[in-house]
């Protein structure tokens, strides 16, 4: 057996002082491995969004060990944090976060803008963001404007930046959220063939029928972890069909 | 490399932004040029009261009696100046000169109303550097003979004569008949002075004719120019005059009845007038630079806010928090230095421009565009430094959430 991408225990996250704390994580244990493709659901205030943001290195627990990639990534400072962030991670938004005065390469250029660990040249920047977003279809667009393309567009734009620094996780989160059905299954379609070829994906999302797509869906709920597996007698998707 | 890219990312999100970008440089731009005019201007004013005294004549002594101190006028005589030329060491020459009221000038048919009328020893062309166009100046022979001859400045021989020769002619000064033996070259307005418009004669034909109805009468005179042979025995000179004078006058050298002063003293007087004028100048000057600064660090503060959300993603795809200090900090930078390059442009053709045009003669100090420049970029690290740590402050969480 290979060691998990992502090993998780006792995790835990409080916000606030004293009397006044919320405890956001209380102590989940997680495990994910190569090549699996994940949906995290519950509710709001579930505790899923702070998962995510631990999960993508843009926060810290308060307690409980992080091992990503054979790392310890829990204490890590900011720049670190950056770090793994740039080399390890590719951000899926339900908003897309695409620069709406920059073109779809220059977007998709953006990552390797922080790469500290090889100075990439020009040319190769561009070489790699016009494959990048090739493969989601868009070597067409490469200079169109966020306003020039449709949300689906925009979106695959996104993966193909999430994509470039060529991550071993991809964190998507609510990825379909601001898509009508149509340009969600395209997304969806996209997702399926990256984890077909191999990539993993932590997917945040409150839709069903989304979560349906991920071989594992994990049901988040105050905090804790309350069921992990296949989806059959998920509470998170039954409790949609009561 | 990094900073490279990063240089470029600040340029671009100036460039996206075009409009805002120059009127956030604005201020810089006319900071830096008022600068460079303001500065200019005063140089060239220094420069204007500088050559004007220098034309007075090179290596120029000028010995005067004492203002304010009664009686002071009545002690300088012909006499002091005769001393002078003949005891002390290391003169050239000196000329004495006196004046009575302005009088009435006719010849050739034209009278010109109140016209200086000045007396001089022979010496007065070498003295003060002031040539004889035509005919000759008179001779000191001349002068103690009190010989009825007058050298007119250019002027006054163009307004009596016109074209033709006045070298001979009768002309009437007041009540004296005169001739015409010389005419001045043009030497134009000094220190307020119209040389072109004066008539020249012997002193002693002054003192006799002018002076000797005046209530103090006689041979006083109210300047001795002291010509130097050379620079160096300047401060000689005045050590030997203040000695002789003191002694001749009967007062103590350290209370004299007299000044000795050199045109660098009269020009340092002058120059600390324009350097108050030039300090408040450039004190505005400065201030609007400030202002500029201020302006810039709005905007920035102002771009921080708006692009709230751009930080998180940048952060989010792998920016540190010196990265975004950079960009920020780059930017303002930025828009300084170009302010500070085109209000250098300005600055100089400013300065021209008013030397062409706003009948302003200007000087461009070489050190004040390396000043402003280096001005301007001080200001945008001071005032970008504060936004950008704004931005790099930023949590990637809250700022991907704003909106």
């Amino acid at each position: 057996m290979s060691t998990p991408l992502i090993e998780i225990q006792g995790m835990t996250k409080v916000y606030g002082m004293d009397e006044a704390t919320v405890h956001a994580l209380a102590g989940v244990d997680i495990t994910v491995d190569k090549g699996e493709f994940i949906a995290i659901m519950g509710h709001s205030g579930s505790g899923k969004s702070t998962l995510m943001n631990i999960l993508g290195c843009l926060d810290r627990p308060t307690s409980g060990t992080y091992i990503f990639d054979g790392r310890d990534v829990s204490r890590l400072n900011r720049n670190e944090l950056a770090e793994v962030r740039n080399q390890k991670l590719g951000f899926i938004f339900q908003s897309f976060n695409l620069l709406p005065r920059l073109s779809a390469l220059a977007n998709v250029m953006l990552p390797m803008l922080y790469n500290m660990e090889e100075d990439i040249s020009d040319e190769e920047t561009e070489k790699r963001a016009i494959a990048s977003l090739q493969a989601v279809g868009l070597g067409d667009r490469l200079h169109h404007h966020p306003n020039q393309l449709s949300g689906g567009q925009q979106q695959r734009v996104a993966i193909a930046r999430a994509l470039v620094n060529n991550p071993p996780l991809i964190l998507a989160d609510e990825p379909t959220g601001n898509l009508d059905s149509r340009s969600s299954v395209e997304i969806m379609e996209i997702l399926h063939h990256l984890h077909r070829n191999g990539a993993t994906i932590v997917m945040v999302t409150h839709e069903p029928d989304i979560a349906e797509h991920a071989g594992r869906v994990v049901c988040v709920k105050d905090g804790m972890i309350l069921s992990d597996g296949r989806s059959g007698n998920n509470p998170c998707l039954n409790k949609r069909s009561l | 490399m990094k900073f490279r890219k990063i240089f470029r990312t600040a340029w671009e999100g100036l460039m996206l932004n075009k409009v805002r970008s120059f009127l956030t440089i604005l201020g810089v731009i006319i900071g830096v040029a008022s600068v460079i005019v303001m500065l200019s201007v005063s140089a060239g004013t220094e420069a204007a009261i500088a050559e004007q005294i220098n034309a007075l004549g090179a290596n120029l002594i000028i010995v005067s009696p004492m203002r304010g101190i009664p009686g002071a006028g009545r002690t300088m005589m012909i006499a002091d100046a005769y001393a002078i030329e003949e005891q002390v060491i290391g003169i050239d020459g000196i000329s004495a000169e006196q004046g009575p009221a302005p009088q009435p000038v006719k010849g050739n048919g034209v009278t010109l109303d109140a016209i200086a009328v000045i007396g001089t020893t022979a010496d007065f062309p070498n003295v003060r550097d002031y040539a004889v166009a035509s005919g000759a100046y008179f001779t000191a022979d001349e002068d103690e003979r009190k010989a009825k001859v007058v050298v007119l400045g250019a002027g006054i021989a163009k307004d009596l004569f016109g074209d033709v020769s006045p070298l001979g002619q009768t002309i009437m000064v007041g009540s004296v008949k005169l001739t015409v033996i010389g005419v001045m070259e043009t030497k134009g307005m000094v220190s307020d002075i119209d040389y072109d418009g004066r008539v020249y004669l012997p002193i002693n034909v002054v003192f006799q004719k002018f002076m000797s109805e005046m209530p103090i009468g006689g041979d006083r005179v109210r300047t001795i120019y002291v010509k130097a042979s050379s620079q160096e025995s300047i401060p000689s000179i005045i050590t030997q005059i203040t000695a002789l004078l003191s002694e001749r006058h009967d007062v103590s050298p350290s209370q004299p009845d007299f000044t000795v002063q050199t045109q660098q003293d009269i020009i340092a007087t002058q120059e600390a007038t324009t350097a108050a004028f030039r300090d408040l100048l450039a004190w505005v000057a400065g201030v609007s630079l400030f202002v500029g600064g201020i302006g810039i660090m709005n905007i920035m503060l102002v771009s921080v806010t708006e692009r709230t959300r751009e930080i998180g993603l940048r952060q989010a795809l792998g920016a540190r928090a010196s990265d975004v200090l950079l960009q920020f900090l780059l930017e303002a930078i930025i828009l300084s230095l170009v302010g500070g390059l085109v209000g250098v442009g300005v600055g100089v053709g400013g300065s021209y421009l008013f030397g062409m045009f706003g009948g302003m003669q200007t000087a461009i100090v070489p050190g004040s565009i390396p000043l402003a420049f280096g001005a301007a970029a001080v200001v945008g690290i001071f005032f970008g430094y504060y936004p950008a740590t704004q931005a790099a402050k930023l949590d990637p969480i809250e700022a991907l959430r704003r909106e």
